[in-house]
């Protein structure tokens, strides 16, 4: 391999992505947008659950529950219906997503039977909110309800007793719990994958489309001398984008960064081998440049959106789908992130991905240098 | 004769279709070879072959005694393949361009330099250097691809159809370079669709079908056309067609610029034509026997009833 037709080709190749604003707009902006799309887009938290609340028998008990949920972050009371016929209406024009209904007896029997009932009725088009509300809704009534007994125990002279189990939670990695923290690490491997495929899946394409790939074929040029040359200039660019997403997430988004920058550098390193040598690939096999775009798309965004982990969690996907993500490259860089990020996690705890990516980048690298043929046909 | 570029039994198929059928040539040192034949008569597969980007499906080659099909890659530096369709890079400049193609070839930029003035300069193109290449004109961009074809020296340059779109003015900047090469010993191969040019060569190969009919210098060629050819200058030729075709003894008759060639298969016909043409009112200027050129050739060699009159 000769380092100086390895040059020539580098530099050709950043010449004329300096030139083409397309591509300039692809390695520069992309990152930026889709930082901000997804930093912003993508929140998993339930937060400010609109309720709509039916209050059949108005009483200062029944008000004092409501009371619980204003104060709850969880939840906001938006609005007093009137009518048990008018939660439908609420619940399809999307004023509330949760509602609740407190019958007009609901003092009367607790007082009878010490048991009460009340019915919360959730909108559960999205089921993943769904289900946090209800949990949510549960923790607020045992709240209240445990309060309620302190109460009646107290005015009945009874020693109030303590719970006997009671759970002291501590969360680890991601205090404030967070969706933004735990996504926005994983952003950085969408970002990379999508612009490190989508780049080198025009090159050898190009090259094709143009007629410029007869000529140089011609010339002296080995098939690993225009791998590299080719995919170098786009290394860089990578490591550049890495660069902003980090930048945006640890200033923009404020997210903890807890790892080592090294560790971060060699396993962004590692992943950028595997994306550019997979649009490489593509685009050797595809040889136009509108096709080969749209193959790296289908490789890249829509594997890691869904099953990379980077927003929803491989453990809670149905066990074949968990078979599927370990072929995902990027589930293994995923992981890296988030444990660089969040638990400051170092290459030693990270090993198994580790070796998974390194494993990765060869086989691709060595496909993707096999397959470029200096013929035509 | 000391051959530098040997072919025998080459052969390309593309589906059902065949493209060169079992072509085989020489071509010795420091002559300028042209490829002449229809489109799709296989000029651009024997030289894709010949330059070692397309493998031949039987038969061999060799440049230089390399072996075209067996080392390719050994070839590189001795050859240079200037492919029909323009293969640099519109969005660089000429100077990158140059550049870019020296140093694949791993030129010294001393040496870069010096042969890029040179030859820039032989083809008028040095305001040019900082213009990107797709602002070009056709005839620039096949200059600049002389120029980088050039630029490490090559032993032996294949060029296919280099002057198709190219103005007079610089077709004829093309061949002075090519004639200069030839002088530094170069060997040359070149197709082209513009007979004119075909006169230039030093020797020829007709291609047809995939065949090479005729290989052979263009007054070795012009012997093979038996009987004279006679140029009748009329304001109507087409009429003077009509008049002459049918005689005895006229071959061909061809349409050309101010008149008409017609082939006849005695110099000693002239009268009968003359005749004729006065016994129809035809206007016409002259007939005399004039020299064939590469087109009538073509027409006679390769045309219709060709085989018979050969």
């Amino acid at each position: 391999m000769k380092l100086r037709r390895v040059r020539a080709i580098a530099l050709k190749e950043l010449l004329q992505t300096w030139r083409d604003p397309r591509s300039l707009m692809m390695a520069l902006l992309v990152p930026v947008m889709q930082m901000l799309l997804l930093g912003y887009g993508v929140n998993l938290d339930i937060q400010h659950v609109p309720v709509c609340t039916l209050d059949e028998e108005g009483s200062f008990f029944s008000q004092a529950l409501l009371k619980r949920f204003q104060a709850s972050r969880y939840f906001e009371l938006v609005e007093a219906l009137k009518r048990p016929g008018d939660i439908a209406g609420a619940m399809d024009q999307g004023r509330c997503r949760l509602a609740l209904v407190v019958p007009a007896d609901f003092s009367r029997t607790i007082a009878q039977t010490s048991h009460g009932t009340l019915q919360a009725i959730v909108d559960a088009t999205d089921d993943n909110s769904a289900a946090l509300a209800t949990a949510y809704a549960n923790a607020v009534i045992a709240g209240f309800s445990a309060n309620v007994q302190a109460v009646a125990m107290q005015r009945q002279g009874l020693p109030v007793q303590p719970p006997a189990l009671v759970v002291q939670s501590r969360v680890w990695f991601n205090e404030d719990l967070e969706s933004r923290n735990f996504i926005i690490p994983g952003v950085v491997a969408l970002v990379l994958a999508l612009v490190g495929a989508q780049l080198t899946s025009l090159t050898i394409a190009r090259e094709w489309e143009r007629g410029t790939m007869e000529l140089l074929v011609s010339t002296p040029v080995t098939p690993m001398e225009l791998l590299v040359g080719k995919l170098a200039p786009y290394f860089v660019i990578g490591l550049l984008d890495a660069g902003i997403c980090l930048a945006f997430a640890l200033v923009w988004f404020e997210v903890p960064f807890r790892g080592a920058f090294t560790t971060l550098l060699v396993t962004t390193s590692l992943f950028l081998v595997v994306v550019l040598s997979m649009g490489y690939l593509v685009s050797v096999t595809i040889r136009s440049q509108v096709g080969a775009s749209q193959i790296a798309l289908l490789l890249t965004v829509m594997p890691i959106s869904l099953l990379s982990g980077y927003a929803f969690p491989i453990d809670q996907m149905p066990a074949p789908i968990q078979a599927i993500t370990y072929a995902i490259y990027a589930r293994y860089y995923v992981t890296i992130l988030k444990a660089v990020f969040l638990k400051g996690s170092g290459l030693a705890a990270l090993a198994l991905p580790v070796l998974a990516l390194v494993a990765y980048a060869i086989a691709l690298a060595w496909l993707a240098a096999r397959a470029f043929r200096k013929r035509i046909e | 004769m000391d051959a530098v570029v040997r072919a025998s039994g080459l052969a390309k198929r593309f589906g059902g279709v065949v493209a060169v059928d079992g072509i085989g040539f020489e071509v010795s040192h420091g002559e300028i070879f042209g490829l002449v034949g229809p489109d799709g008569a296989g000029k651009t597969t024997l030289l894709r072959m010949l330059a070692g980007v397309m493998a031949p499906d039987a038969g061999a080659a060799s440049i230089d005694g390399i072996d075209v099909v067996a080392a390719p890659e050994r070839l590189r530096e001795r050859i240079s393949y200037m492919p029909q369709r323009f293969g640099l890079y519109e969005d660089l400049t000429v100077d990158e361009n140059i550049r870019f193609y020296a140093e694949l070839f791993e030129v010294p930029p001393a040496q870069r330099r010096e042969r890029a003035a040179r030859l820039l300069a032989a083809s008028a193109m040095e305001p040019f250097r900082r213009r990107l290449a797709g602002q070009l004109s056709g005839g620039m961009k096949q200059k600049l691809g002389l120029t980088c074809a050039l630029v490490h020296a090559p032993r032996v340059v294949l060029l296919d159809e280099p002057t198709t779109g190219v103005d007079p003015l610089s077709r004829r900047e093309f061949w002075r370079i090519l004639y200069a090469l030839r002088s530094e010993g170069v060997t040359l191969l070149i197709s082209t669709a513009y007979l004119d040019e075909a006169e230039r060569c030093d020797r020829l190969a007709l291609l047809q079908d995939g065949h090479l009919r005729f290989c052979e210098s263009p007054a070795e060629l012009r012997a093979r056309m038996p009987g004279a050819l006679v140029e009748v200058a009329s304001t109507s030729p087409r009429e003077v067609r009509a008049a002459l075709a049918p005689l005895a003894g006229v071959r061909s008759v061809l349409l050309v610029g101010d008149g008409v060639h017609v082939h006849v298969d005695n110099a000693a016909r002239v009268p009968q034509l003359e005749a004729a043409l006065s016994e129809r009112a035809i206007a016409f200027d002259a007939a005399r026997v004039v020299m064939p050129t590469i087109e009538d050739l073509f027409v006679a060699l390769l045309g219709p009833g060709a085989q018979a009159a050969a």
